[in-house]
């Protein structure tokens, strides 16, 4: 059972990286859109784009966080005491971009909309990048068993983590670009279909680079799991590459349909090829998965909570990205007329 | 609270507990002010929308897209500001997380399904105003309302486990070898704890929004929007006052019977004995005896147990070993939050009184001045009296994490640098406090000075052509007039 778990919280991971990861992507875009003239329109359409959905997307991380604290509450307090300081700057980077990435919604003055996205788009590097890092910690051996405290320093600053950040911010860019050439698609906005389709084109290869050039840093700093991603994950990694080159040739030939579904691809299985690469560890070499799962007890509840989302979640979540694709959320408020005949009253405020 | 009064060391004292405690009551603090506003917004917005639709009434409706408009900015604040507590309880309290995860996790692993529902269908409420169709879309705020609830009752559920603890085996060594996933979520104290924080977050959410409308009448906007404003959260907030009493004295009768340490510093008894004075203010000085104070002869006895009366027994502090129960200090802090939340509950109540009285016999909500002041302070008030409930249940409970099994000594982190994480989560949530608040006024502000209109005209969609009044809102301008002599 304690198996079914780790796929489980790796499930959450995963759909964390590929939804969450997009939207932190999306404000790396925003970073580099250049000065407020020149980045208005991408800007508007990263708003536009992960208005709705990144809130819900955010969840997958409070869900893969509790997971991990019920299911495997040793190799939780492992972590937190040793990637102390990243796991720090990830909270105050979340609250950061969540918060001003609202408030610049909210607000229209361009000086202020300006220090808000100035604060939304750097958390939103900084964020993947400690995340980024803390893998790196795991996946190097850095984090002892037993609820221990590592190095706090060396723990994740150190060549796996350094590519793990890289490799975090630069996927999220990627899956953003990609994901936001439809988004302008939908818009009928031309200038910006191209603009982002270069921009992903670009971060895939780059992409592609650093995680080329990790492999060798794995080779030399975390041996067990380049063991791993060399013999049983190996046909995922094959598949990550697959599903890479595949997205570029499509991102090469206009109009690009069903790159989004293979750049997806390419980060899950990137993903999952990290997980069965450390297995059977959670924290390799030293907790194996079985070792540090809870009781039985708690293991089926968390089996039943991921079964009611499956059921629950995943069509309320397919519900909101159906609708967002078609269009029909545009943006918060409404306009003149929304509810059959009634229209919206101008004068009740004048006093 | 109290952990932010630890005695000696200085400001750089590397004792990482007083930090952890202080960090995680600070965050708790700010968290909790929003968690009404997540939970009861929504109903009281789909109150509002509901009579839009039914009765075609205009002010309801635009009241309901502003307020879920201002609830895009107070969820999201919320939402970021609980993750922050997701990442604290390993941050600061990795032993107590290692040890008990297994079965402290299992209330959130429940709500983290209700904040997945409660995320997916707010944004499809707040953005689908446009596009969906009036009941469709109002149908996708329902969701919101039962997530708010079951939500709630899941973390609370979590706390509860922690005054309460149940559902699971030790083994020698005292590690969780056993869990019965039942025992642990519908303990014994959650019953109480949860119907009294969901009731709360209807009281506080309705006092505080009110009170914003309350704040606008007095300035001497009294048309018909701002009395809706007014009076479909203030309904709620009414309503849940009284029923809050009932709640929380069962509640306080539950203490006196299962928390008796708890207990006795809510009403600030040194030693057992009965026809025990209900002590109103006051509190022990350093020999352990009450001083100050008004004292209710034998109130205390007589509310703990009617059927006895004021021979009741209440336990005192001294029935218990000095290291299992709340320090002086502790106890004083329990005790007058305690006084707050009673107090400032009752003054509630009586309000609460006033308006459906006056709704009663009058058939409308009091006009004077003199109500609607109070009216204006009820939505502090209320957001005191929740920060002052949860102060006495959270320091009520120590020195203990998990009573009676982890002290919050042996829970927290090692790490010492946690004073510098403290420092910095208050200066970022200070500017953020102040940023909502700032943000939520300058929404105000652009919403009044576009004579209600909401679209937003400097994003580069759906901008949109000046309107004529129609016949109803010419007619509805009139009636301002009317009602409304003069501005400000």
């Amino acid at each position: 059972m304690d198996d079914a778990v780790a796929v489980v919280l790796f499930t959450a991971v995963t759909a964390y990286a590929v939804a969450g990861g997009a939207d932190f992507g999306a404000g790396f875009w925003d970073l580099v859109a250049g000065g407020a003239a020149r980045g208005e329109r991408p800007r508007a359409l990263v708003d536009h784009a992960i208005g709705p959905v990144w809130e819900a997307n955010h969840v997958w991380l409070i869900f893969a966080l509790v997971i991990l604290w019920t299911a495997f509450p040793e190799a939780f307090a492992s972590i937190t005491l040793t990637v102390f300081v990243p796991l720090t700057l990830v909270a105050l980077g979340i609250v950061l971009r969540g918060a001003s990435f609202a408030f610049r919604k909210s607000l229209f003055a361009t000086s202020q909309r300006r220090v808000f996205g100035a604060v939304f788009a750097s958390s939103s590097v900084l964020v993947p990048y400690g995340m980024g890092a803390i893998a790196g910690a795991i996946a190097s051996g850095r984090v002892p068993a037993g609820g221990e405290a590592g190095d706090p320093w060396t723990s994740w600053v150190n060549p796996t983590s350094i590519v793990g950040g890289v490799l975090a911010v630069t996927v999220g860019a990627y899956l953003a670009a990609v994901y936001l050439i439809g988004d302008a698609r939908r818009l009928a906005d031309g200038a910006m279909v191209d603009y982002f389709r270069r921009r992903a084109t670009a971060s895939a290869v780059v992409a592609g680079g650093v995680a080329f050039v990790g492999i060798f840093v794995l080779h030399a700093d975390s041996s067990y799991v380049f063991d791993g991603l060399a013999s049983r994950a190996l046909p995922l990694v094959v598949l990550s590459a697959l599903c890479g080159i595949g997205s570029l040739t499509l991102l090469l030939r206009p109009p690009s349909r069903g790159a989004r579904l293979l750049a997806i691809g390419a980060v899950a299985s990137v993903i999952w090829a990290w997980g069965v690469a450390q297995w059977p560890y959670i924290l390799p070499t030293g907790l194996k998965v079985s070792a540090a799962a809870a009781p039985q007890a708690t293991l089926a509840t968390v089996l039943v909570v991921f079964g009611v989302a499956a059921v629950v979640i995943v069509p309320s979540l397919a519900l909101l990205y159906a609708l967002d694709q078609r269009s029909l959320l545009p943006g918060e408020g409404a306009d003149p007329g929304p509810v059959g005949s009634v229209v919206l009253d101008e004068q009740t405020e004048i006093a | 609270m109290s952990a932010l009064s630890f005695s000696g060391g200085g400001i750089l004292a590397v004792d990482p507990v007083p930090w952890a405690r202080g960090q995680m009551a600070f965050t708790l603090a700010c968290h909790i002010i929003l968690v009404p506003l997540g939970v009861s917004w929504a109903f009281m917005t789909l109150v509002a929308n509901w009579r839009a639709i039914k009765r075609d009434d205009r002010d309801a409706l635009l009241l309901a897209q502003r307020w879920s408009k201002y609830m895009a900015v107070t969820f999201a604040v919320g939402a970021v500001t609980g993750t922050v507590l997701t990442f604290e309880f390993g941050l600061l309290w990795p032993r107590f997380m290692g040890t008990w995860g297994a079965a402290f996790g299992i209330p959130f692993a429940v709500e983290g399904l209700f904040f997945f529902i409660e995320a997916i269908f707010i944004a499809l409420y707040i953005f689908g105003w446009k596009r969906l169709r009036p009941w469709p879309h109002f149908w996708t705020g329902v969701p919101i309302v039962v997530a708010g609830i079951g939500g709630t009752l899941s973390v609370v559920a979590a706390n509860a486990w922690m005054n309460e603890p149940a559902g699971f085996t030790l083994n020698e060594a005292g590690e969780v070898v056993d869990v019965d996933p039942l025992k642990v979520f519908f303990n014994d104290a959650w019953p109480y704890e949860a119907s009294h924080m969901l009731v709360a977050a209807y009281l506080v959410g309705g006092f505080t929004i009110a009170s914003v409308y309350a704040v606008g009448m007095l300035k001497g906007r009294r048309d018909r929007y701002h009395r809706l404003g007014f009076l479909i959260p203030f309904t709620v907030a009414a309503i849940a006052t009284p029923v809050q009493m009932a709640v929380g004295d069962t509640l306080a009768r539950w203490v006196y019977e299962n928390e008796p340490t708890k207990f006795a510093a809510i009403e600030l008894v040194p030693e057992t004995d009965s026809d025990v004075p209900e002590t109103l203010l006051g509190r022990l000085d350093a020999e352990g005896r009450v001083s100050g104070g008004i004292r209710i002869p034998g109130l205390a006895s007589w509310l703990s147990d009617p059927s006895t009366g004021t021979g009741t027994v209440v336990q005192g502090i001294d029935a218990f070993p000095a290291d299992e129960r709340p320090t002086t200090r502790e106890v004083n802090t329990v005790h007058l939050a305690w006084d707050v939340m009673v107090g400032l509950g009752t003054l509630l109540f009586l309000l609460s009184a006033w308006y459906g009285l006056t709704w009663i016999f009058r058939r409308d909500m009091p006009q004077s001045r003199l109500f609607l002041r109070a009216a204006s302070v009820a939505g502090v008030a209320g957001v005191l009296a929740m920060e002052a409930g949860w102060t006495v249940t959270e320091v009520g409970r120590q020195p203990w994490i998990v009573r009676g099994h982890m002290k919050v000594e042996d829970a927290a982190t090692t790490n010492e640098g946690v004073w510098i994480t403290f420092v910095a989560v208050v200066v970022i949530y200070l500017a953020l406090a102040v940023t909502v608040v700032l943000v939520l006024r300058s929404m105000s502000r652009r919403f009044r000075s576009e004579h209600g209109d909401l679209v937003d005209s400097d994003v580069p969609y759906g901008p949109r052509e000046p309107r004529p009044a129609t016949a109803h809102e010419a007619e509805q301008a009139e009636q301002t007039e009317q009602t409304e002599p003069a501005g400000g």
